[in-house]
């Protein structure tokens, strides 16, 4: 005991210099407790998202469907950007829009599934697969025609960065009017999800115009 | 720079002496004297360091509804408390408070709660009035309640609104007297031609029979025949587009059902030039290599690009070959290059002068900070610094881009407006944004300093703790807490929880406390998470989209003492929306005193002896009354005149308050 005496001092000296403040770095992790009156309000919960997916409405459904297969090109066109020479800031355009349409196509491919309705499956490359492929493609608004990926396809460097800009502001532009469509359809839109999700493409999108606008003014025709 | 008679240096105390008299104890129970005379010289203060938990709690939580696993750090969790059974399922939004109630929007209606006992909020109203996101504002009787969805009814009835063009919707913002708040009375709303998706009320100082909102709405605009005027053709073809402006309602308080828009100023205008916030400083480092170590660099409207290499060379061919030479350029090729860089950049800007784009079309959210004459508009792929002297006529003084920011959601300024925090709601909340493969730079908040009306980029913040993929995570909604001497905000951040962090330092940002919960859903994706979370009269109440209204408390710790926090308790308010920044002012309290000399102690920027003999000194005029507290306190101040420090702005903010403190006492 006599040997730990002077640092036990040395120890009460430290404590009080440092006085005001726990020594507090304890995060703590807190395990769920269980309260039946909580479990009752889980199922009110679970019954009315089941209830959620009961009505369906068409243009919803046609919508999601339809902005899946527009938001796969919009992959197919940006996993282009680092084969085909793109300059930085377009590779970082192109790895964000690639992210966060991937993680869109998942929330609608939920929506559907929820709903059981068909789900179109999209490859990570982007290419989409099921028999409405293809033909449903050239029918929605600012879809790249076959022309137009191949003159994207077959771009290299600063060429592949204006073309890319160029046709991902029509394939943009395109979603927005998906958008506006769905909003004039009668019935359309009722269901939060539906409205967040379109709501949120449509103004994402639009200020994702302005900045390709922007990054295409700023290259000029140099180089 | 504060004049308050102290300096910065290294000068030996010897009126410390005075105060080694006054010295009994350092924080509560006894400690020796001490000696003044050995104090260390001082350099510049320390950073803020933090131990933060290791490994991070909030990696690997179990899911769960309302049993969710948890993860917790220096805070305390209050109450959590379930939402009312109507609002079972219907997503939870923005918060208000007004005296002890706090206000929760949902997508369903508004819930009040009654928060005077923290630990058991009691439901006062649910009131059913369908249309999302129902942002919530207050302003003395007058609720404000956002519809921007298609399905929001003018009959606040649930049957939604089936056909595309109808009287029955209500896009705008709707008004309740809650003068008898267990009764809200749904006097008026004002239909606006894009809705309202979040709105911000403004008092106008000159204007005392008023208050104005300004409306942000999002969504595609409405047809002209469901309401009159409404028009999505671009100005130059109708001079009464509803793009690119914001609308401005004027609600006369003596008689709210007379609100009506009274301008719709086009702060967008002419921003045309491509904006940018400037350079982190490691993109800067990262431009001086490349000019050190010979690459060509070009100023596009104030976006510094380094020029590829293959266009490089091709440009020196050219000029070798327009000198009629041949081979390798030389040393002067390259100087006449450089030269022509700026020439040549003109005539290619110049040359897509017509192309320039017109910048954003609308506003996700206004923060109006009144108390210094400004407002921070996040609008789209812009923040904007907005002039509002004029409070119905907002004018644009400053706006900035950023190519790592997707959309603009949201500000909020430090307490003497210096700093200002955007946020990017990337992916519009809906997204899981924060995934260990998502770059720390996209969906986080950018920090910029504010002076002169301009805004100087600084750095980003993002939730340090990766979620999973079924977790929605992005920068959102938070509000400052009124820690005294430093700038803390507390953020919500959907199911990434909330984080409290320490911008003081705009180039390092800390994360300081926080909390999580698992994911809502073990399978798939649900909708859940902090919406918004506030600092309201030293609650930490925070709106969970699925799960309730959560309530914490600050824990304190080497990074918050009981001191800091008992300061920012000692600050009270109204009411809150926090779109309308309040500014933070203390009362002259020892917990003030006492949190400052703990920051002089943390930064080490104040001799420890001189620190624990000032506490020492406060803790004595605590206990003293009257004459002699004064007497004391007026010791003191007079003695840390005498102090060095390396922070004289704190320690001048310190020796405020004691004079303040001295002063209360007569």
């Amino acid at each position: 005991m006599k040997v730990l005496f002077p640092r036990l001092f040395g120890l009460a000296l430290v404590l009080i210099v440092g006085a005001c403040a726990s020594s507090g770095n304890s995060a703590e992790r807190i395990a769920p407790a269980s309260n039946p009156d909580l479990d009752e309000l889980e199922a009110l919960y679970n019954a009315r998202a089941d209830s959620a997916t009961m009505v369906v409405h068409e243009a919803d459904a046609d919508f999601m469907t339809g902005m899946i297969g527009h938001h796969a090109q919009a992959l197919v066109m940006s996993h282009l950007a680092p084969t085909n020479g793109a300059n930085d800031e377009i590779q970082i355009l192109a790895a964000r829009i690639i992210n966060a349409q991937r993680d869109e196509i998942r929330v609608m491919q939920q929506w559907l599934e929820d709903r059981d309705l068909p789900v179109p499956h999209v490859m990570d490359s982007g290419e989409v697969m099921g028999h409405e492929g293809h033909d449903m493609h050239m029918h929605m608004a600012g879809m790249l025609s076959p022309e137009q990926l191949d003159e994207l396809r077959a771009a290299r460097g600063p060429e592949f960065d204006r073309t890319y800009l160029r046709l991902m502001i029509q394939h943009h532009t395109g979603a927005v009017t998906m958008v506006h469509e769905l909003f004039g359809a009668d019935g359309a839109a009722q269901d939060d999800l539906t409205f967040k999700l379109a709501s949120d493409i449509q103004v994402d999108q639009r200020s994702e115009i302005a900045r390709m606008q922007r990054m295409l003014d700023a290259m000029g025709s140099g180089f | 720079m504060k004049s308050n008679g102290l300096r910065r240096g290294r000068r030996e105390g010897s009126t410390l002496a005075l105060l080694g008299a006054l010295a009994i104890a350092g924080c509560g129970g006894s400690a020796p004297t001490m000696s003044m005379s050995t104090a260390a010289p001082m350099g510049e203060p320390l950073p803020l360091s933090v131990e933060a938990p290791s490994p991070d709690p909030r990696v690997g939580l179990g899911a769960g509804l309302f049993d969710a696993e948890q993860a917790i750090w220096n805070m305390e969790l209050v109450s959590e408390t379930p939402p009312q059974r109507e609002f079972v399922g219907k997503t939870n939004s923005d918060l208000a408070f007004s005296g002890n109630y706090a206000i929760q929007g949902n997508y369903d209606g508004v819930q009040v709660w009654d928060v005077s006992d923290p630990a058991n909020p009691t439901s006062v109203v649910t009131y059913v009035c369908p249309a999302s996101q129902s942002d919530v504002s207050v302003y003395g009787n007058l609720l404000f309640v956002s519809g921007e969805g298609l399905s929001g009814r003018l009959d606040c009835s649930n049957e939604g609104v089936q056909d595309a063009v109808s009287h029955h919707r209500l896009r705008g913002i709707r008004i309740f007297d809650i003068s008898d708040i267990r009764n809200p009375e749904y006097v008026a709303n004002v239909q606006t031609c894009r809705g309202s998706h979040t709105h911000t009320v403004v008092e106008d100082p000159s204007d005392d029979e008023n208050v104005y909102i300004y409306v942000s709405g999002s969504a595609p605009v409405r047809p002209a025949d469901e309401l009159e005027g409404c028009s999505s053709l671009l100005p130059e073809e109708d001079p009464n587009s509803a793009l690119f402006r914001i609308e401005v309602i004027q609600v006369p308080l003596a008689d709210p059902a007379q609100a009506a828009i009274v301008s719709s100023p086009r702060i967008f205008n002419d921003l045309v030039a491509p904006p940018t916030h400037g350079l982190a400083p490691e993109d800067q480092r990262l431009i001086d290599e490349a000019v050190e170590s010979g690459a060509f660099v070009a100023d596009f409207g104030g976006q510094v690009m380094v020029l590829p290499d293959n266009f490089v060379a091709a440009q020196l061919a050219q000029i070798v070959q327009q000198r009629g030479g041949s081979g390798a350029p030389t040393a002067a090729d390259s100087t006449a290059f450089r030269d022509f860089i700026p020439t040549m950049v003109e005539q290619m800007m110049g040359g897509n002068a017509a192309l320039a784009e017109r910048g954003p079309t609308q506003c996700h959210d206004i923060t109006v900070y009144p108390h210094i004459g400004l407002a921070g508009g996040a609008c789209e792929g812009y923040g904007l610094l907005l002039d509002i002297s004029d409070v119905a006529n907002p004018v644009r003084i400053d706006a900035v881009s950023d190519e790592n920011f997707a959309y603009w959601h949201s500000a909020t300024f430090n307490n003497d407006g210096s700093s200002v925090v955007f946020t990017d709601e990337w992916g519009g909340g809906g997204g899981p944004k924060c995934r260990d493969s998502d770059p720390y730079e996209w969906g986080a908040n950018a920090i910029f300093t504010v002076a002169d009306g301009d805004m100087d980029f600084r750095t980003y913040y993002k939730l340090p703790a990766p979620q999973t993929s079924l977790e929605n995570c992005v920068a959102h909604n938070g509000s400052l807490i009124p820690v005294p001497g430093r700038d803390i905000m507390i953020q919500a951040w959907y199911q990434g929880g909330i984080s409290l962090f320490d911008f003081t330092d705009v180039d390092n940002p800390v994360e300081i406390a926080f909390h999580d919960r698992g994911p809502v859903n073990p399978d798939q994706m649900g909708n859940g998470g902090s919406w918004s979370v506030y600092w309201y009269n030293g609650l930490i109440v925070s709106s969970e989209i699925a799960r309730g209204l959560d309530i914490f408390e600050l824990v304190p710790s080497d990074v918050l003492t009981q001191n800091e926090i008992d300061a920012a308790n000692s600050v009270v308010l109204d009411e809150l929306n926090s779109q309308g920044q309040p500014i933070f002012e203390w009362p002259a309290t020892f917990a003030l005193s006492r949190a400052y000399l703990d920051q002089l102690e943390r930064h080490r920027s104040m001799n420890e002896s001189a620190i624990n003999a000032m506490r020492a000194a406060l803790d004595q005029a605590e206990a003293a009354s009257g004459q002699e507290r004064r007497r004391i306190i007026g010791a003191a101040a007079r003695a840390l005149s005498e102090v060095p420090s390396s922070d004289s702005d704190k320690a001048g903010d310190l020796l405020e308050s004691l004079r303040r403190l001295g002063a209360a006492g007569e």
